[in-house]
């Protein structure tokens, strides 16, 4: 991605700038906002009149610090991270033999299995977060952060499943049966020789399955009523809120901190990402 | 050291037949080519020997143990790949000992037998560099290593020297062939290209649709083919087969040459080539024609060496002859062969 | 001259025709299904069986209060149906997603091949584009819940300044019925055009080379390589980015939810939000579950849909 199609034309040229330009300003420009907006005091903010853009008072931390300080923001972003990581670790226990087995092992059969997997993946949690409120209470993880951890590999499993199974592929199939030439088993083949191989798959398919739970709202939602169990995405929402008050300035402070490192993640990332995807589609 | 032995091999994928009921024995250290055009089921007797595929039917015998439903690492065997498929995340070194620590052999024994196989192959100063940093001979070497350190009882080769470019694969072909004539370890090595087949083969098995055509020496093949298959599969131009009689008839191009050449002599068939196209290829001419008085419609090929003077221009009739004992006859609608009846076919 | 030479008569240790099983391990076919159990039982017992239970809950007459739970055939649905928001609330539905992703399929492809070029500053491009999706829902909509403010958006100053509103006018985005209808467009465009985009620079990259240069060679300008040779081969994969987007705009409740509220009055609510307002706010689980349910059967088309496009790819 880094590098790409050199444009010769001048009007090529001023046309890719042109566009990129536009495409910055509507992807960023609400970031923009937020992150000026999380500087401002408030008698600078909460006027109208002047130019919105400038600060009309000095910038400052304050609203930051009270958002470390005077609000569980801290605890919201433990949360998340725990949740993400066990519920990731669920997910790469589960996905890493089950991607080997259709990349490798499934042949014909195979085939309807993956689609059945990546056509869970298309049922929302919208549809069925009312019965799984049940089956937690049930389970007695009501607002517990385990309600979550629990869930969201329905979710993760199939992505992860259909990235590791690009990156499976990628490996040339002599390698791996050299090695059981070479002595070992399959499974042994498997964790020897070709998982050393995808490593940079492997923190891909960690990347993208963290912060697919962090995307999560309507569980979260629906599970954890305490704010001490609440992830970023329902607690900022509800807890940063005040009766009718916002504070806004906090409120965009919390949004920008975490979307500005996962983005950056994103970045490096992203060209693993595609070639796992790309990988996984082919052949269905 | 060991025989491998494969007896009514049968394998099936879907509705194909791969190999169709084989029966082969090599000998105690011989090296065997599997030679036959892509699709003809070499590949997959090679596969059915390591273990990489289970077959339908039949059994495979190695070093006199049944070795049918065991997995390749049970079976004491090795494999050279045509990719030589190298660790690409270790070194040599760590190349090498990985069949090593797979058998649990202890540590100190493990360094030693390292050494012992990278003297013999001269890798000794590569030892610590990864595949990507080496050419493509010593990648071969790398492999070859790889595969002698486990003393394995048999060698198996798909296809190595194919993803060699041309000049480094004589080279790589003399390099194999002493390296397997050192070590004495029996061989089933697999390719499409005759020439490599003729060059590095003690024995050759030509396969085609699953089943072995013919089994023997280079000489044996190539003088003896078993039917037309192997006739114009091996040797380069092909032989020059011709419908006459009620038979075909088959002669090689270095076989047919000019009577003012040869000379006349005792028990040669002579005839008129009418002659519509020489090519000079350096070492070799290719003279293309017909032979009207046998069969028109055959296209035949001469082919002298550019050593002796050339007879003949391109739309000229010439005589030209071939010995009778190397005239091979084949049946017309088998194409098996047909011992010499000595029945006369002239002009 | 030399025959097909056959077999010794080597001993052999078992009896031709036993078949000795080998360990599973060593089993293709059989270790392939036992390393797929875990998955695919986990899938099962959350997703599949949750699934069935909502249908299950649609067909009863369940609530958040009681733990009864009998079978009343079609009734919930017909509650459900005959609730006087449930025509808006469907329309709404369809109208969000299929305007957001028509917008969308547009830009995500002129994105993509903006990003494929090479040009200063790309790197940053490409972060400040992907920020939209990889910031959680939630999050991003309350960003645009600020910046859409009645008193205080920055829209209002720059309306102001083109002269499309007079002085100290507000556009009170969230307030007007269509306004507010247009403000959940922009923001479900805005969060799905990343996603949309990398799909289809994934599918650009993918396009072999000599197709592209065969194409240069024959004389083809700009526009008639982009209409007639790249968007044709590339349409599979803008199909795919745009199932991706319209399922995850058609099923998504967190930006009606932060941004709208629903509101004004019903006005933006959509399927997801309304069954989780009647089913959690209302307490009426089984008209909630009625409510989720209509989005099935367009998921279930979609689903369906990938499905044709996966074995019509197996058969080229």
């Amino acid at each position: 991605m880094a590098g790409g199609r050199q444009i010769r034309t001048i009007r090529g040229r001023i046309s890719i700038y042109l566009l990129a330009f536009f495409f910055a300003v509507i992807c960023g420009f609400p970031f923009l906002w937020a992150t000026l907006t999380a500087f401002k005091q408030d008698p600078d903010l909460y006027s109208t009149g002047h130019n919105p853009f400038a600060f009309t008072m000095s910038p400052t931390l304050d609203n930051i610090t009270t958002l470390f300080t005077n609000t569980p923001y801290l605890q919201f972003i433990l949360n998340s991270v725990i949740i993400g990581l066990v519920a990731t670790a669920i997910t790469l226990v589960l996905s890493i033999p089950a991607a080997y087995a259709l990349a490798r092992l499934t042949g014909r059969w195979g085939i309807p299995v993956a689609i059945g997997i990546f056509v869970v993946y298309l049922v929302p949690p919208t549809l069925l977060f009312l019965p799984m409120s049940r089956i937690i209470t049930v389970l007695g993880l009501q607002d517990s952060i385990w309600s979550l951890i629990v869930v969201y590999p329905g979710f993760t499993i199939p992505l992860s499943v259909w990235l590791l199974v690009g990156f499976f592929r990628s490996v040339p199939p002599d390698i791996e049966e050299q090695a059981q030439v070479d002595g070992y088993t399959r499974i042994g083949a498997m964790v020897r020789v070709v998982l050393p191989l995808i490593t940079p798959g492997l923190f891909t398919v960690v990347v993208f399955s963290f912060t697919l739970t962090m995307q999560d709202f309507i569980y979260a939602l629906a599970f954890v009523s305490s704010s001490s169990n609440m992830t970023i995405s329902v607690g900022v929402p509800t807890n940063l809120v005040r009766g009718d008050v916002f504070f806004w300035q906090s409120l965009m402070a919390s949004a920008i901190i975490v979307a500005v490192p996962i983005a950056l993640v994103y970045n490096i990332f992203l060209r693993k990402f595609i070639q796992g995807f790309t990988l996984g589609a082919v052949k269905g | 050291m060991a025989i491998v032995e494969v007896r009514d091999l049968r394998k099936e994928f879907g509705g194909t037949t791969a190999t169709d009921g084989i029966n082969l024995t090599t000998r105690d250290g011989e090296y065997l080519v599997l030679l036959g055009p892509s699709g003809c089921g070499k590949t997959t007797l090679l596969r059915l020997l390591a273990g990489l595929e289970q077959p339908t039917e039949g059994d495979i015998v190695i070093g006199g143990q049944v070795v049918t439903n065991l997995p390749p690492r049970d079976r004491k065997i090795a494999m050279v790949f045509q990719s030589y498929a190298l660790y690409p995340h270790k070194t040599v070194r760590q190349n090498i000992v990985f069949p090593l620590a797979a058998a649990h052999i202890p540590r100190p024994e493990r360094a030693e037998k390292v050494s012992w196989a990278a003297d013999i192959l001269g890798i000794e100063r590569l030892l610590d560099r990864k595949p990507r940093e080496l050419s493509g001979g010593e990648r071969q070497r790398v492999a070859l290593a790889r595969a002698m350190v486990r003393e394995p009882q048999v060698f198996l080769f798909d296809e190595p020297l194919s993803n060699l470019d041309a000049k480094l694969r004589t080279s790589a072909r003399d390099e194999l062939k002493d390296f397997q004539q050192r070590v004495g370890i029996t061989t089933v090595y697999v390719t499409h290209d005759q020439v490599e087949a003729m060059g590095l083969g003690d024995r050759i098995a030509v396969l085609n649709a699953g089943r072995i055509q013919q089994l023997g020496t280079p000489e044996e093949i190539y003088s003896d083919p078993a039917n037309t298959f192997v006739a114009t599969f091996v040797g380069a131009p092909p032989m020059n087969i011709l419908r006459t009689g009620g038979q075909l008839l088959g002669f090689r191009p270095e076989n047919l040459l000019p009577l003012e050449w040869s000379g006349k002599q005792d028990g040669q068939l002579v005839c008129r080539l009418e002659i519509t196209r020489v090519e000079n290829l350096g070492s070799d001419h290719y003279v293309y024609g017909t032979i009207p008085s046998l069969d028109p419609e055959a296209k035949v090929i001469s082919k002298i060496p550019t050593t002796v003077p050339l007879v003949g221009t391109p739309n000229s009739s010439e005589t030209y002859v071939v010995a009778r004992d190397k005239l091979r006859y084949f049946d017309p609608e088998t194409g098996e062969r047909i011992p010499s009846t000595g029945a006369m076919v002239s002009p | 001259m030399s025959a097909i030479e056959t077999g010794s008569a080597a001993p052999i240790t078992t009896q031709p025709g036993t078949r000795r099983k080998r360990r599973l391990r060593d089993r293709d076919g059989m270790l392939g299904s036992a390393m797929l159990l875990p998955a695919v039982a986990y899938l099962i017992f959350f997703v599949g069986y949750p699934l069935v239970l909502a249908i299950m809950y649609a067909f009863s007459n369940v609530t958040v209060g009681s733990s009864k739970f009998d079978f009343v055939g079609l009734q919930t649905f017909s509650t459900a149906i005959h609730d006087p928001n449930f025509p808006g609330v469907v329309a709404h539905t369809f109208i969000i997603t299929g305007i957001s992703q028509a917008i969308v399929i547009v830009l995500c492809t002129v994105l993509a091949f903006v990003l494929a070029a090479d040009f200063h500053g790309k790197w940053f491009v490409r972060f400040l584009v992907l920020m939209p999706w990889t910031t959680p829902v939630a999050l991003g909509a309350i960003i645009w819940l600020w910046m859409l403010d009645s008193i205080f958006t920055p829209f209002d100053w720059f309306a102001q300044h083109l002269g499309i509103l007079g002085p100290g006018g507000h556009l009170n985005m969230l307030g007007h019925a269509g306004l507010a209808t247009g403000s959940v467009i922009a923001v479900q465009a805005w969060r799905t055009l990343p996603l949309a985009t990398v799909i289809v620079l994934a599918g650009l990259s993918s396009i072999p080379r000599d197709i592209e240069e065969q194409s240069e060679v024959d004389g083809a300008g700009f526009w008639r390589r982009l209409f007639g040779i790249q968007l044709p081969m590339l349409a599979p994969i803008i199909l795919v980015a745009l199932l991706f987007g319209i399922v995850f705009t058609f099923s998504d409740m967190a930006v009606v939810f932060i941004l709208t509220g629903g509101g004004p009055g019903d006005a933006t609510q959509v399927l997801a939000s309304w069954a989780f307002y009647k089913g959690i706010n209302g307490g009426n689980l089984s008209v909630g579950a009625a409510d989720a349910l209509f989005m099935f059967p367009v998921l279930l088309g979609l689903a369906a849909v990938v499905l044709t496009m996966a074995s019509r790819r197996r058969g080229d």
